[in-house]
């Protein structure tokens, strides 16, 4: 089972939910940080880690002798990563996608394959749970491909929890792409209802079940709870604005060890999002049926 | 032209409401909101707009089923598993390489420009402000964020503005790379977690690659004023300059809820950081402009 907790708006608390709905489920739960931009799991689940592997993407080294300076790479490359000009032949590796259109395509077969790092992939245990994460290289700008790794260490076994990253393009759509179910983790104030609709939006055709935590479910309007009631989406849980809370994750602490009586909450969440998931599933079947 | 733009590497962090605050205390600006896929700061300026357009940042491969034999060619040689076995497009992997396009024997394959999303001339409440709106789920964010500062960059000649104000994007990828490039000068904008330490430090790497000037905010500093003292005592190493610390108050989110800027409802303890830290750092705009 896949779980993965977004948010649109950025610091709403999706890595408080996530770490501390990990932390309850315990030896079942593996949790792996898509957030590979500013990854924070770590620092309230301080694992130890024990592999780190390079994330690379494959990028043209031009073999001068054999180049004819025929242009075709240029011609096909979309992202301006590699042109002849005069009797050169330019690459900007930076700006590779790693299509392998140019070594492909060209004529003289002048072209291998070098690669650029993007990042590392870490794996651990954090006590009981199985841990994953990626680091995007500083000054790095591509992070899907280092996405797309970290979730190929998902654990078909277990409760697999993905940390997503803010916003809702394309690093977004990479994570929570393959879910059984999407947290969207929002606060009630005019930027989180803005956001959590364009969140909504961005996964709406992916037809993968969802729900709404509020966070801070005190300190602004009613308008997110009003959305949500239009919207017919799920309100699974409302998080109180705590001082302790603030503060224990200020100082890295779980929300569950700053606040335990939360942990019967979080172990109600995955009942309560097992059973949304099994529902999805039954109208699916009956739809095809 | 100073072209200042607001980051932060962690989330929620405050990035748009010090922009907002910032916009209100200058005096001669255009403002522009590069967090396109999460664009907020027209919550707060209300922007009226005057000029909108389509935004299409790059190409996507369709496959045209007459002329398709199902040869596997294309499925063999797309490194982004964008191709279904039933030889369709999955529009949300199709990089827009092109190279299906090229390696089809059947020539079946086109190259579409997709429509990823609109940008936005305006005026808002405090100023010429430029915007836009990736649609939901879309890539090619850098794309869009180069277009609104370019936008930017020529209102503020056409219009003799001296300061462009730049909302920038979380993270450290693709949209704040893109906002920060050839930019004169970055505030990063964090808080007293080891979340927003551990970020603020990424981003500060990050702009210091490029040899920006930068300096750095503090948010809600009370919240612990121990972490407080260690992002001071980081950004001090790194030779970045604390502009100023603006401490937790619940004034921030009621004039949100209101959709007006904390320095426009009377005085606040925030309100009153947030007018001090935009004194130093508009002195500091003035001495970098003199060098």
């Amino acid at each position: 089972m896949i779980i993965s907790v977004a948010s649109g708006k950025g610091g709403t608390g999706k890595t408080t939910i996530a770490t501390s709905l990990a932390a309850v489920l315990g030896s079942k739960a593996q949790l792996l940080d898509c957030d590979v931009e500013e990854p924070n799991c770590h620092i309230l689940m301080t694992p130890v880690l024990q592999t780190s592997e390079s994330v690379t993407v494959p990028v043209p080294i031009v073999d001068m002798d054999k180049c004819t300076l025929c242009g075709k790479c240029g011609e096909v490359c979309r992202f301006s990563a590699i042109v002849v000009i005069g009797d050169q032949v330019l690459t900007f590796p930076e700006m590779c996608h790693g299509c392998g259109g140019c070594s492909l395509l060209c004529p003289e077969r002048a072209i291998r394959e070098g690669s650029r790092e993007l990042g590392v992939r870490e794996t651990g245990f954090a006590g009981p749970v199985d841990f994953v994460q990626g680091r995007l290289r500083i000054g790095e700008a591509m992070s899907p491909p280092l996405i797309r790794a970290v979730k190929e260490k998902i654990e078909p076994g277990k409760i697999a929890i993905l940390d997503a990253p803010p916003g809702a393009s394309c690093p977004v759509m990479n994570t929570v792409m393959g879910s059984d179910f999407i947290i969207l983790v929002t606060e009630p104030t005019p930027f989180g209802l803005h956001d959590l609709q364009i969140a909504v939006e961005a996964i709406s055709h992916l037809q993968i079940p969802h729900g709404v935590i509020l966070n801070r479910s005190d300190v602004g309007d009613a308008e997110v709870e009003k959305f949500c009631e239009q919207q017919g989406i799920p309100l699974l849980a409302k998080i109180r604005h705590s001082r302790e809370i603030a503060e224990g994750y200020a100082k890295g602490n779980l929300l569950v060890t700053s606040a335990p009586e939360y942990i019967r909450l979080f172990l109600q969440l995955f009942e309560r999002i097992r059973g949304l998931i099994g529902i999805a599933r039954s109208d699916l079947k009956e739809a095809l049926s | 032209m100073k072209e200042l733009v607001i980051i932060s590497g962690k989330g929620g962090t405050g990035k748009t409401t010090v922009t907002a605050c910032f916009a209100y205390l200058a005096k001669d600006k255009v403002l522009a909101d590069c967090d396109v896929d999460a664009a907020d700061l027209h919550i707060l300026v209300h922007p009226k707009i005057l000029h909108e357009e389509e935004f299409r940042g790059g190409l996507k491969a369709v496959i045209d089923s007459d002329k398709c034999v199902k040869c596997g060619t294309c499925r063999e040689i797309c490194r982004f598993g964008a191709i279904s076995e039933g030889f369709t497009v999955t529009q949300l992997s199709c990089e827009g390489c092109g190279v299906c396009f090229h390696v089809c024997p059947e020539q079946a394959i086109s190259l579409e420009q997709a429509l990823n999303g609109r940008w936005f001339v305006s005026v808002s409440r405090f100023g010429p402000l430029v915007h836009a709106a990736l649609f939901p789920g879309e890539e090619n964010s850098g794309k869009l964020v180069a277009l609104v500062r370019n936008q930017a960059k020529v209102l503020a000649r056409q219009q003799d503005k001296p300061l462009i104000l730049v909302d920038g994007a979380p993270g450290v990828g693709c949209p704040v790379i893109s906002s920060v490039t050839g930019s004169d000068h970055v505030v990063i904008v964090t808080e007293p977690t080891l979340s927003g330490l551990h970020d603020m430090d990424r981003a500060m790497q990050l702009v210091k690659g490029f040899r920006i000037p930068a300096s750095v905010i503090i948010n809600k500093w009370d919240i612990n004023a121990e972490i407080t003292q260690q992002i001071e005592e980081l950004a001090a190493r790194s030779g970045v300059k604390v502009l100023g610390r603006i401490p937790y108050d619940p004034q921030v989110i009621a004039a949100l809820v209101q959709r007006r800027c904390v320095v426009e409802n009377g005085p606040s303890p925030a309100a009153t950081g947030i007018r001090e830290i935009w004194q130093n750092l508009e002195t500091d705009l003035s001495m970098e402009a003199g060098q």
